[in-house]
């Protein structure tokens, strides 16, 4: 090997070259672009937080926000909410014999009758809930356990539901329609609300049952199957376990209102994201002539007792409900908005405390440099 | 690279011998084994056709990262999932199929250029005649001819060659980018042979060692067979190896034999260790309320297939921790970022016509941890563009050229040694570059090349005091000296230079008959062997010189007799012949030749520094980096060179750490001595801010000493742990008098000390090589002396200058990016899941999923995955000029600051609290009420959509606060990221779709939107969470400022 050279550069013979006038002439130019993207010089803002740009901003947020907040409590005080527990545990309570005398197989439906006052008068439209307590319907086995395409009214689905619905899928050789454990475990107790006459005589408060789903699954999302008529159209299915009723009579008063389109099995077919949750469940209308949708007084709430809940645990409450803007009762978010508000403005005022501080501190350091 | 073993010769002897023309040798001589070689038929590319996918597909799913995410994949196939496999599956599907189809297009231009390779045609001597034929069909032993511009099909070795010399030229840039002309000899016994005939004449074999890795190392032997005669034994050496890859230059045909081929060895690493994090809880109370019931295949599972399918699905509902797009964010970031630094116009130079490389892109983020540079003198920190400065001729010296007023006898000797004692190669100006040179001076000159730019200014400047080397011919060196005569030098032995022995020499016959030999090399390896001579006023010349910084050299000759000139050829010919331990034998011949010398005198070279290699060295102090100069130059001349590139300053205060000093005191007193002057000083200074900053100078011998007394289990104590300590307290240590295993060996005693900083090596040779594979990261600069280091490094740049932006600038860069985009990636899925998590306490720990499929899928996928991406490639929190000018910022980021664990748990802390807020904002929201002003009630779908929105919101919004450069990129992907995310909720909500067999999203956004609340809580809780690190930005950057942020509040108040 030809290598040779006195400061240690070769250590073991390789190959090196070197050519004293520059003999690398062929080199091309592999000069990279001067775009700015490629020499990192895009022209760019550069924002600071400092305690100054920051100090605005806090108290900005802090001089929005209470106001807001302020706003929201306020609504949330003035919404006037009645809640009612029905479900029978106390031996003393109305509905107690019927909630534990529950048998799946009973014919013969039991109801009960609970009696309260309402202290203050709802006005405008009255919404009335019912909610169930300790029910996961946010279970994951229960959340998947329905057919969107047999909702829709998919025909295939209707007879070959997904095997999401398992083991509410099928009796035997028939479908179950509309199949999955949601449907099965359809709310089925039903409420009257009567207000007792100062006379002693009960007057039936009217409860509308329209609009109380959501506009694009009831007229989307929830869709019947084709046929002459609705009894035709669900033939050849079974109807859930638990019912007592096929879906195509679920409300015998309204046939618009039947099959998957019936607004209170929409309502449930809805899962709930909390164990604890209410639905809406009637509507009751603001009447023209009465200044007040639900006057002060005493009320009768008479109670079909259809749905066990003490096997698990649950409970269930009747709730009534006037609704603002913001929606109904919440006082979380007026509190919220007051204290986030003020922690911003207090911030705010510390920050300002500090920047003076350390400004004046850091400034006179400065000036020896 | 070049020399593969293949699997089945490994169990042969250590040698392997080679028919040329498959000719069996005369009988009696050896046992003809015809030994099965492959073919020449070359495969680099790793798939065909058919093995693509399975093999492929077994490649990627060895990486432990793929792996994982393929078993998430199988679990939610084979388990009853929370969420569908789409949600994995998708994203490895992408993941492997881009993977995939980049590989299968790399692989197909493999294939494309093995075939060019294998179809190439080879002309081949076959019973005397030339036969065309393809590069694949070459056996080993065949003779093959290759002409003027071909290129090597295999390695060869060189038989003859058109040139009468019996040389040809060689250049191998397609092997390591050097384009410089390479010479290589014919056998000399051979070289004669001019026609296909006559080579095919030959009858010989050749034995050599098994290929061996190195790719310029080969041993070997030829016989030759001549009739009835005992065979002519001659040494091969990797002169006569031509490599494959190479292309023959400046010579019209050469003869070869084929000797060896190769098959390309892949190295695949797998990277990345990810964790496994999951939650695991079993609530078997109210499992199975009368509404849910279990289905029978279910109820009839053992209660321990029940707990591990649970187990798994929350595998599964918590996978998204560690996100399949995490890993190629990561990986894209590295590779994109480093386009970066070859894009970079201030690291190009014009001279070299390149800019940075970049050989690796895995460790951007480590050249912003730089603790120790290592750094090689010549070359690197000097141009190593040498000039012939002066020379001492018998005691007299004189700079320049001016006559020297000595005895005619020495000079003459000494100029001859020069012109004689060298392995530079003359090269005629037309036969090489032709008409660019032609063109350019004129006239056709000559110039010379030589490996070691040393020699090429000694020979230049002989000619330019009068005695030009002309070339050598048939052995024959010609000088043309002062009075334009021509002598004749027979060039009998070249004993070639090796940095063991620092030396070299030649041994030629004079046209009088006379041997002489001529050695030249460093002072410390020839003084020793020199018996007369002015040996003291050379001395104090050479020393002089190397205070100024100059490179000397001692020349020195001996007159050898008739029969002391046939020892030392016998000895040498006994070494050359050895096969095995050449290099031992070779040094012991050497070492017993170059003895009994008459000094000479001295020759001074100089090598300027490199442009701005003081600014540099200095910006690097700066920053806090400890810059150790590693040299295997004398003490006094690298000294020199440290004080001009202002390593050493004048207030340093330098420790020695040499052979003269130990040799006084014994290496235990002086190092314990030196180590009590630096704590005492560092304790004494404790308080004022300047300690006063030491620098050590320490040499081989004392390091091999130190390095020794370690194994030996060290009676004093352990002198390894003294020496560390001292190099702690020095700002600038030279190594000098550096073989090269020893740079590496300092290296890895840098790394593997306790704080295991990461280590930086910098240089420009073959030397460096060792240091920078050693080094955590490698430079290589390219310079003079070949390609080597900058193969063999992680990164390349033209000049030792560009060092600074590469550290301070690019890694400074990369560090803070990378640390980000890591952390951050991290907090956003800790926002992402905790939520999930927390969900589970309110649905019976039953894995339901609080978002949607698609946004489980395409949260890291799209909604946030941008951002971040092109903040960690675009993000710069300080400007360039700033880093450049303030190089202390450097020391904000040392020793990992920003991936410690402090810092990694705030931003976990940030993603829990962040995690809390969403989703108990919107739990107390939804707690029992309705927000809707048409009484309406919203179910989990809404709930989930709600904390979701709330979470890209927030995360994309948190990157915003963090970016301190918002180019229209960033504009462009944040605002556009979250308007994606509206749109794509929007539109995803907007239709049935009739693909799915869900609708659980069916208008839940839009719903959602319509309500005032949900308005409100989202801003709300927007600001909640970006809250305290708003809080924390604003409060640490006003009480404790870094550096860094006040060089970003002058740069802003300007």
């Amino acid at each position: 090997m030809m290598a040779s050279s006195y400061n240690a550069k070769d250590e073991d013979g390789h190959h090196s070259g070197s050519v004293s006038h520059g003999g690398a002439g062929t080199a091309k130019s592999k000069k990279p672009d001067n775009t700015a993207f490629k020499q990192q010089r895009l022209p760019a803002w550069q924002p600071i937080l400092t305690a100054g740009t920051v100090l605005p901003a806090f108290f900005v947020i802090g001089l929005i926000f209470i106001p807001i907040g302020i706003g929201l409590y306020v609504t949330s005080n003035n919404i006037k909410e009645f809640e009612i527990d029905y479900t029978g545990v106390n031996v003393d309570s109305p509905c107690y014999t019927c909630a534990n005398n529950f048998s799946w197989n009973s014919t013969t439906s039991c109801s009960c009758t609970v009696n309260f006052t309402l202290e203050q008068p709802f006005e405008n439209n009255v919404y009335m809930y019912y909610g169930l307590s300790n029910f996961y319907q946010n279970h994951r086995r229960y959340v998947k356990s329905r057919d969107d395409r047999q909702l829709n009214g998919d025909a295939t689905a209707l007879k070959d539901p997904s095997n999401d619905c398992e083991p509410y899928r099928k009796i035997g050789v028939e479908t179950i329609a509309p199949c999955g454990a949601i449907a099965n475990s359809l709310f089925n107790d039903s409420l009257e609300l009567y207000y007792v006459e100062p006379s002693g005589a009960l007057n039936a408060v009217p409860l509308a049952k329209k609009g109380i789903a959501w506009w694009t699954d009831r007229n989307v999302k929830f869709r019947n199957p084709a046929g002459v008529d609705l009894p035709t159209a669900f033939k050849g299915t079974a109807k859930p376990v638990n019912w007592r009723k096929p879906v195509y009579e679920l409300d015998p008063s309204d046939p618009d209102n039947n099959g998957f389109i019936n607004e209170d099995f929409i309502v449930w077919m809805r899962t709930a994201a909390l164990p604890t949750f209410r639905k809406l469940y009637r509507i009751i209308h603001k009447n023209q002539s009465s200044t007040s949708t639900l006057p002060s007084g005493r009320y009768v709430l008479n109670i079909t007792y259809n749905y066990p809940v003490l096997s698990f645990d649950g409970r269930k409450r009747m709730i009534l409900s006037t609704i603002s803007w913001m929606g109904g009762k919440n006082p979380f978010l007026g509190i919220a908005y007051i204290t986030v508000g003020s922690i911003c403005f207090f911030l705010g005022v510390v920050l300002l405390i500090i920047h003076h501080k350390y400004d004046t501190r850091s400034n006179s350091a400065d000036i020896p440099n | 690279m070049f020399f593969c073993q293949c699997v089945g010769e490994e169990n042969w002897e250590d040698s392997r011998t080679v028919y040329i023309g498959h000719k069996e040798p005369p009988p009696g001589a050896e046992a003809y084994i015809p030994q099965r070689y492959p073919d020449n038929h070359i495969v680099s590319s790793k798939y065909t056709f058919w093995n693509f996918i399975p093999k492929n597909l077994f490649e990627q799913f060895r990486r432990i990262a793929n792996f994982y995410f393929l078993v998430i994949f199988l679990v939610q196939l084979i388990i009853d999932t929370p969420t569908s496999p789409i949600t994995s599956g998708l994203p490895l599907f992408f993941v492997i199929t881009v993977t995939a189809i980049k590989q299968g297009y790399e692989d197909w231009l493999r294939h494309k250029a093995d075939c060019s390779i294998n179809e190439c045609p080879v002309d081949v001597v076959q019973q005397g005649k030339v036969v065309r034929t393809q590069s694949h069909k070459l056996r080993v032993g065949d003779i093959v001819v290759v002409r003027e511009d071909e290129t090597f099909p295999c390695d060869l070795i060189f038989l003859s060659s058109s040139r009468y010399d019996g040389i040809c030229y060689v250049t191998t840039t397609s092997l390591d980018g050097e384009s410089s002309h390479k010479t290589y000899y014919a056998v000399p016994d051979t070289m004669a042979f001019r026609t296909e005939q006559e080579v095919d004449s030959l009858h010989a074999t050749i034995e050599c060692e098994q290929p061996q890795p190195d790719l310029y190392k080969f041993v070997g032997r030829i016989n030759i067979y001549k009739d009835k005669e005992e065979p002519i034994s001659r040494t091969l050496g990797a002169e006569n190896l031509l490599l494959r890859g190479a292309t023959l230059k400046n010579t019209q045909h050469i003869y070869v034999c084929m000797m060896t081929n190769d098959s390309v060895v892949k190295i695949y690493k797998a990277v990345i260790n990810t964790v496994l994090k999951y939650a695991w809880q079993w609530s078997p109370d109210r499992d199975e309320p009368w509404y849910n019931h279990r289905t029978e295949i279910e109820r009839q599972r053992h209660v321990v297939i029940r707990a591990f399918t649970d187990f798994l699905a929350f595998m599964v509902l918590f996978n998204y921790i560690i996100p399949v797009s995490m890993y190629v964010t990561v990986e894209m970031q590295k590779f994109l970022g480093s386009y970066f630094i070859t894009w970079d116009e201030e690291m190009f130079d014009e001279e070299l016509g390149q800019g940075a490389q970049v050989n690796t892109s895995d460790l951007n983020e480590e050249l912003g941890q730089v603790e120790y540079v290592f750094t090689d003198k010549t070359g690197t920190l000097t141009e190593n563009n040498m000039e012939f400065i002066e020379c001492c001729v018998d005691g007299m010296y004189e700079r320049g050229l001016g006559p020297l007023k000595t005895k005619k006898e020495y000079e003459d000797l000494f100029f001859r040694a020069l012109c004689l004692c060298h392995t530079v190669q003359v090269k005629e100006e037309e036969t090489v570059d032709g008409i660019k040179r032609g063109i350019h001076q004129g006239r056709p000159t000559s110039f010379y090349i030589s490996s070691s730019p040393d020699e090429v200014a000694l020979v230049e400047g002989m000619k330019r005091l009068g005695y030009t080397y002309l070339r050598l011919k048939d052995n024959y060196m010609e000088i043309l000296n002062k009075d334009d005569e021509i002598e004749r030098f027979e060039l009998l032995h070249v004993l070639n230079f090796d940095s063991v022995r620092r030396r070299m020499s030649v041994i030629v016959k004079s046209s009088s008959g006379e041997y002489l030999l001529f050695c030249k090399g460093a002072d410390s390896s020839i003084f020793p062997r020199v018996v007369s001579g002015k040996v003291e006023q050379v001395k104090a010349r050479v020393e002089q010189n190397a205070v100024e910084g100059l490179r000397t050299l001692c020349v020195a000759y001996r007159r050898l007799s008739a029969s002391e000139y046939q020892v030392a050829c016998r000895h040498l010919t006994e070494a050359k012949l050895a096969l095995q331990d050449r290099e031992q034998r070779l040094a012991q011949a050497y070492d017993i030749i170059e003895r009994d010398l008459v000094l000479l005198g001295a020759t001074a070279v100089e090598d300027r520094l490199q442009e701005k290699a003081a600014d540099t060295i200095e910006s690097l102090h700066k920053a806090g980096i400890k810059v150790w100069v590693l040299t295997g130059d004398k003490m006094e001349t690298a000294a020199a060179t440290c004080y001009a590139s202002k390593l050493f300053r004048r207030s340093t205060q330098i420790l020695e750490l040499t052979k003269k000093r130990t040799e006084e005191q014994s290496l235990h007193d002086v190092l314990f001595e030196l180590n009590r002057t630096v704590l005492r000083q560092c304790s004494i200074s404790g308080l004022s801010v300047d300690c006063l900053d030491f620098g050590l100078i320490i040499d081989g011998a004392t390091l091999s000493a130190i390095l020794k007394s370690n194994q030996e289990g060290g009676g004093h104590g352990n002198y390894r742990e003294v020496f560390l300590e001292i190099c702690r307290n020095c700002s600038a240590v030279l190594c000098c008098r550096m073989a090269p295993l020893q740079k590496a060996q300092i290296v890895k005693l840098i790394k593997a000390s306790k704080e295991h900083p990461i280590t930086l090596a910098i240089g420009d040779g073959a030397n460096d090589v060792s240091m920078i594979l050693e080094a955590h990261v490698g430079i290589g600069i390219m310079g003079k002396e070949g390609r080597q280091a900058a193969r063999n490094s992680d990164y390349a740049i033209p000049k030792f200058k560009h060092l600074k932006k590469m550290l301070l600038v690019h890694g400074h860069y990369y560090y803070i990016r990378i640390a980000e985009l890591v952390q951050y990636f991290f907090y956003k899925n800790v926002c992402f899941i905790f939520p999930q998590f927390l969900y589970q306490f309110f649905c019976g720990f039953s894995q339901q999923p609080l978002y949607d499929t698609a946004y489980l899928t395409l949260y890291n996928i799209s909604f946030t995955s941008l951002p971040i991406l092109l903040y960690s490639l675009v993000e710069q929190h300080v400007t360039m000029e700033t880093l450049k000018r303030e190089p202390s910022l450097y020391r904000d980021i040392a020793k990992n600051s920003l991936l410690r664990w402090p810092v990694f748990l705030y931003w976990t802390c940030l993603g829990v609290f962040d995690a809390v807020i969403f989703f108990f904002g919107a739990y107390f929201l939804f707690d029992n009420t309705t927000f809707t002003s048409n009484g309406q009630m919203f179910g989990n779908w809404t709930f989930g959509s709600l904390v979701f929105t709330v979470l890209v919101f927030t995360v994309t919004l948190k990157l915003a606060l963090d970016t301190h450069h918002w180019t229209w990129i960033n504009h462009f992907v944040i605002w556009g990221s979250l308007l994606f995310y509206v749109i794509f909720s929007l539109l995803w909500g907007g239709i049935i779709w009739p693909f799915l067999n869900y609708q659980r999203m069916y208008y839940v956004f839009m719903q959602m939107l319509s309500s005032g609340p949900a308005w409100l809580s989202i801003i709300l809780l927007i600001t909640v969470s970006l809250l305290p690190d708003v809080i924390k930005k604003v409060l640490c950057r006003t009480v404790c400022p870094t550096a860094t942020d006040r060089a970003q509040v002058t740069v802003f108040l300007w």
